[in-house]
């Protein structure tokens, strides 16, 4: 669809990037020994990284594409809020002190705590660099879909906004302005979106009995695109979608519900009739054809899993142990995120660890509820885009006003900031502080730490710029899922059993990263997804039986430590 | 838990971490028992026992409500110990 740019949009997205960039450059002063740039001294309030967690947690795919997926398909965006909420309850009761405990400022200084090994290091350098790039894909493609409506401009534009100034923040103060951005994000992401949920409530549920007729895009080899047949252009685009059909009986005539409370607009949705679009792409000689077909569904069934993960409703052995691979990498995931457990070096103690994660649990909690409000609220506001999934909760924003259209986008842009610049900090830590120093051995000043960190956050930047241009097309939940399964199948096994196994080696720790990080990218390659939606090539053809390889990968990383492990153990540990 | 053998590690003894870690295999069967439902008997979930509200959205909600007030009980109980 094409979106007008509003000046009132621009001045408010404007706003919001120079305050944050000017925060960075004002805190800049506070982040030069290594120490201030990697840990920002280990002197962040529990209360500020608790929110910062939220900040860094609540990343493009949480907000963007969650709301996209519920305003699409229903409860199955639902489950991801369930999933990557319930993950930190492994953070808090499992990882949490110990990590703050045995590290210093990356998480290969946990993991290589006991034994001082560089092939420890080595390993987990380079899952931290493979886990960030697979989380920095999606953000990166969310900002690059929020740019076109806001800003009017290409989707290559924003992903290189944000890819300059989140390397402007990183490299001018490091974790010191990376922390207190994320704190400013998470603290707005979830105000505004408590707002738009009383928004929503206010507003309660409506009929609408606009057009159901089948829209067609066409996007010709030449790059030029047709709506049904003729040029796409102002007065001649797509029809906005996302509409309820017909209200419950319980309303007779009365076609609007007025405001509801929290239970009764869920409960009024489970019984209206609502129509949500499919979209079905064929391609041939005049170019691509994506057709969008409408289909009217009753709440109660929009309201259930199986709306996006058909298995649980055909029954499909594979695409059920696709489903639970993928709620089990949500749950054992979030604690493997290196971007996450970086920033339990920030405060000063155990005890500040467990409060901050508390507070991060109740922050992101509030706004995991917020999504399943603003999701159904984009479903039935008829202001879908049906080409693009992640602008579901921008353009409710929209159906309310201009301005918090704006200021909603504006904080989905300072999203993507505050959790980019986390994955370029956990990224940058791996290169400078893990390979150069300590695998690489190469004796470096405070300063020189620190500016070799700033050159590998710029190489990050830009390798993220490039990515987020290449995997545009793609739903950012599910690229999310990728990067949770390769830290889950990677870090949490060695972990985990350094943490509760008296006979974890060296060698097990490097094995389990080793093949838990080879074997779910290998899976996530040869997946169908990605033979579908990547190489564009037939689901058959793949050779894994389902696409989310937590399912495997993660008990293999387990299987592997503990049988190197016990091979590798010296004799006097066997009879400890 | 075992202690790193250069001193350095988890800073918790072993009874303190219990308390976390009984907390965790609570949730884990309360979320271990959503995802059963989910997967063996979807048709469960579309039950509406809390005011018109089914049991796909209460469980799930429920889920979340539980991580917050397990965090909060873990964060009392050990800043009485």
């Amino acid at each position: 669809m094409l979106h007008e740019t509003s000046a009132t949009a621009v001045a408010i997205f404007a706003a919001f990037v120079l305050g944050v960039l000017w925060l960075s450059f004002f805190l800049g002063r506070k982040g030069q020994s290594a120490s201030g740039y990697y840990a920002a001294h280990g002197q962040i309030h529990w209360f500020v990284n608790g929110i910062a967690f939220a900040g860094d947690y609540l990343s493009a795919a949480s907000f963007l594409g969650i709301c996209g997926m519920i305003a699409f398909t229903g409860y199955d965006g639902f489950l991801y809020s369930i999933g990557f909420l319930a993950g930190w309850i492994v953070a808090l009761f499992v990882i949490a002190e110990p990590i703050k405990a045995l590290g210093k400022f990356t998480f290969a200084d946990a993991l290589d705590a006991r034994f001082q090994s560089r092939g420890i290091k080595l390993a987990v350098a380079i899952s931290t660099l493979v886990v960030s790039i697979f989380y920095l894909i999606p953000q990166m493609v969310g900002a690059g879909s929020l740019i076109k409506p806001l800003l009017g401009l290409p989707h290559e534009v924003g992903v290189i906004l944000v890819g300059v100034t989140v390397t402007l923040i990183v490299v001018t103060a490091g974790m010191v302005s990376t922390t207190w951005v994320q704190f400013i994000k998470g603290s707005l992401l979830v105000f505004f979106c408590g707002v738009l949920t009383i928004l929503i409530l206010g507003r309660g549920l409506a009929e609408n009995t606009g057009s159901l007729a089948p829209q067609t895009l066409t996007v010709r080899p030449d790059g030029t695109r047709l709506v049904d047949g003729k040029p796409q252009e102002r007065g001649h685009d797509l029809r906005p979608v996302g509409t309820i059909r017909a209200l419950p009986e319980r309303y007779g005539s009365r076609r609007e519900t007025g405001a509801l409370g929290p239970l009764a607009y869920l409960a009024t949705l489970e019984d209206s009739r609502i129509v949500t679009w499919a979209a079905k792409k064929r391609v041939d000689a005049e170019g691509t054809h994506t057709v969008f077909t409408p289909t009217e569904r009753s709440g109660a069934d929009l309201l259930k899993p199986g709306g996006s993960f058909k298995g649980l409703t055909t029954g499909n052995l594979a695409d059920r142990l696709d489903f639970a691979s993928l709620m089990l990498a949500l749950f054992c995931g979030t604690a493997s995120l290196p971007h996450i457990l970086i920033r339990y070096y920030t405060v000063k103690d155990g005890e500040a660890a467990r409060r901050s994660t508390v507070v991060g649990i109740a922050a992101i909690g509030m706004f995991y509820v917020l999504t399943l409000y603003l999701g159904l609220g984009a479903m039935t506001s008829g202001a879908l885009d049906p080409t693009d999934t992640n602008m579901a909760a921008p353009l409710l924003a929209k159906t309310f006003s201009n301005t918090l259209f704006a200021i909603i986008s504006a904080i989905a842009f300072t999203t993507v900031l505050g959790t980019v610049s986390g994955l370029i900090m956990a990224g940058s830590g791996a290169v400078a502080h893990d390979l150069v120093e300590n695998v690489l051995g190469i004796p470096m000043t405070d300063h020189e730490k620190v500016r070799c960190g700033k050159i590998a956050a710029v190489a990050l930047g830009i390798v993220a710029m490039a990515l987020g241009i290449l995997f545009r097309n793609f739903n950012v939940s599910f690229l999310v899922g990728w990067a949770f399964n390769i830290a889950a199948s990677a870090n949490l096994p060695a972990l985990v059993m350094l943490l509760f196994w008296p006979r974890t080696t060296k060698q097990g720790i490097i094995a389990a990263v080793t093949v838990g990080m080879v074997a779910s990218l290998a899976w996530i390659l040869l997946s169908a997804d990605t033979f579908e939606k990547v190489y564009g090539l037939s689901r058959e053809a793949s050779v894994v039986p389902f696409s989310q390889p937590g399912l495997v990968t993660i008990p293999l990383g387990f299987f592997v430590l503990m049988v190197v492990s016990l091979l590798t153990a010296r004799p006097a540990e066997h009879r400890a | 838990m075992h202690p790193p053998r250069d001193g350095r590690g988890p800073a918790d003894p072993p009874a303190e971490r219990r308390v976390g870690l009984i907390l965790f295999w609570l949730y884990v069967l309360l979320y271990g028992g959503f995802m059963a439902l989910v997967l063996v008997r979807p048709d469960l979930l579309s039950v509406r026992p809390f005011g018109g509200v089914n049991l796909a959205i209460a469980y799930g909600m429920g889920l979340i409500a539980s991580a917050f007030l397990l965090a909060v009980v873990y964060m009392v109980l050990r800043s009485g110990r």
